[in-house]
């Protein structure tokens, strides 16, 4: 089955102890939904806020996430899934996607030789 | 198997078959080699082994089948030869049919609405979408589709590569949607049918024969999801639309080009059976009492085809019918065509102001009808001085040539208009 990575968008700074009652609900339910669309989530993480965040390009250390935005990565997920239909049906059922959004991508797998 | 043909004749019955069966061809090869890619060079093979075969043995009698049987056969023997390399490609689907016996190919089933399907899912961006529609579902050559959306044959190659990897790489599947899903999933099938329709219909720039060419390939497109979808009421209403403005495709602009308005068309030019045709899938389309836009939009477009005379139109029925079309679509581009026909039925002032405050609404910003339109209302209303100032913003919009033609010769009217009324 395709893996993806499911990386989960907030408004900033995306801080997990603020999230409400409402959310937290939402997201109990959650992994019982993942399996009962045929998923599996393999492992998640989520992130504290973006202002612990710290960037560096070259040789240029900056305060702050890679890239300014009104929403910044909260987290990510690896979700297995027998196809990108079901890995969507599952990604919309996310409540990150009611005020903010995900991103699904396949994850790599180097060809064999 | 017929008698023996010479080679011209087997050259006509490839170029038909690639014309009208490539989809049905791909999409049942697809199923097998479980790879969009792998498919495509094994149908392309099939086609040349076609020319030989049917120069020596006779055109068979069911064509598809031959074709499919045979790039099927292609496809399992790379696979079985490749059988490490490619078991580390993503699968589309399993490869669980059995080898085919091209001489026993009779029945093969139709697949081509995964294929429509796949090419037009929603993870895979508009302009893909279309692509991948032309160069898989209809095999028109990445060269054509690019002369067509006016894009490089590298840019659109480059296109058509990406969404294929994408289809892949993030494992979309290759499959119908279920009921479920179906409303809005195929809502984006008739968009790209539709799309490719207008693509060719009002082509922005000269391409007069390429354009032609994907106004008939939509039309064709129509019928197919038509067959494979009888029961769904919307894809009856997205033919019987194209159907009724194909009908007038050749009225459109005169011997030399220009534009000519509906009133001024030859309606004796029209070609009726098309306009029959669409009046009769519009009626079909609203007794499923599922009414939806495209029924709606052909409904309009069979009041504008059906009468004889521009006079008879019946404007209030047109009107009404743009207020159930803002119901299910609320479109500002609907409201700009509703208040067109209102200056039929309520006159061109009352029409100008709802365009006036439509000209408000930043989607339609760019919009080169807009000016157009409201140039039209105030030379109607005789006020050319405003009015040939409307026809210079359409004017520094984009239109095809036609079109600017047109305008041009309305701004020169209006600008007569005020140096006499001065």
């Amino acid at each position: 089955m395709p893996q993806y990575g499911v990386l989960v968008f907030s408004p900033a700074p995306a801080d997990p102890m603020d999230l409400k009652p409402d959310y937290l609900a939402l997201l109990d339910r959650y992994p019982a939904q993942v399996t009962e669309l045929g998923g599996k989530i393999i492992t998640g993480f989520a992130l504290q806020p973006s202002t612990t965040a710290t960037a560096v390009r070259g040789d240029v250390v900056t305060d702050g996430p890679f890239i300014e935005a009104k929403e910044v990565v909260a987290g990510f997920y690896i979700l297995e899934a027998p196809d990108l239909d079901v890995a969507l049906e599952i990604a919309k059922l996310n409540p990150a996607t009611i005020d903010g959004g995900v991103e699904v991508r396949p994850l790599f797998e180097p060809p064999a030789e | 198997m017929t008698e023996t043909p010479d080679r011209g004749q087997a050259e006509e019955a490839v170029a038909d078959a690639h014309r009208r069966e490539w989809g049905f061809v791909l999409a049942a090869t697809a199923r097998v080699a479980g790879d969009l890619d792998l498919a495509e060079e094994c149908v392309q093979d099939a086609y040349l082994a076609a020319l030989e075969a049917w120069t020596r043995d006779g055109i068979p009698r069911k064509p598809a089948a031959w074709l499919t049987a045979t790039a099927k056969r292609k496809a399992l023997d790379i696979l079985r030869r490749d059988k490490v390399f490619r078991a580390k490609m993503p699968m589309l689907v399993e490869p669980d049919e059995p080898a085919v016996d091209a001489a026993d190919a009779e029945d093969v089933p139709d697949e081509r609405l995964r294929l429509v399907f796949t090419c037009c899912h929603p993870a895979l961006a508009r302009d893909a979408q279309v692509a991948l529609t032309l160069r898989l579902v209809c095999g028109v050559p990445t060269e054509d589709i690019a002369a067509a959306f006016l894009v490089s044959e590298t840019t659109m190659a480059a296109r058509v590569t990406r969404a294929k990897k994408k289809i892949a790489a993030a494992g979309i599947p290759y499959r119908v949607p279920e009921a479920a899903e179906l409303p809005e999933r195929l809502d984006a099938v008739l968009t790209v049918v539709h799309l490719l329709f207008t693509t060719g219909h009002t082509a922005p720039s000269g391409t007069g024969l390429v354009a032609a060419e994907l106004a008939d390939r939509a039309l064709h497109l129509a019928r197919v999801l038509l067959a494979l979808m009888p029961d769904e009421p919307e894809v009856r209403g997205l033919l019987a639309l194209l159907l009724l403005i194909d009908a007038r495709r050749g009225s459109r602009v005169d011997d030399e080009g220009r534009l000519v308005l509906l009133e001024d068309q030859d309606r004796s030019a029209w070609d009726r059976a098309a306009i029959e045709e669409g009046g009769r899938l519009v009626l079909a389309a609203f007794r499923t009492g599922r009414i939806g836009r495209y029924a709606l939009q052909a409904a309009i477009a069979s009041l504008y085809a059906l009468p004889s005379r521009y006079e008879d139109t019946d404007w209030p029925q047109i009107v009404a019918l743009y207020d159930e079309l803002l119901k299910v679509w609320p479109s500002p581009v609907v409201a700009l065509n509703r208040a067109v026909a209102v200056s039929m039925t309520d006159g061109p002032a009352i029409a100008l102001a709802q365009v006036d405050a439509l000209a408000e609404d930043e989607r339609l910003a760019g919009y080169h009808y807009l000016p157009a339109i409201r140039a039209d209302l105030l030379r109607r209303l005789g006020r050319p001085g405003e009015a040939a100032d409307a026809y210079r913003a359409a004017l520094a919009s984009a239109g095809n040539a036609a079109e600017r033609e047109f305008l041009e010769n309305r701004l020169r009217a209006a600008d007569t208009g005020k140096n006499l009324g001065e």
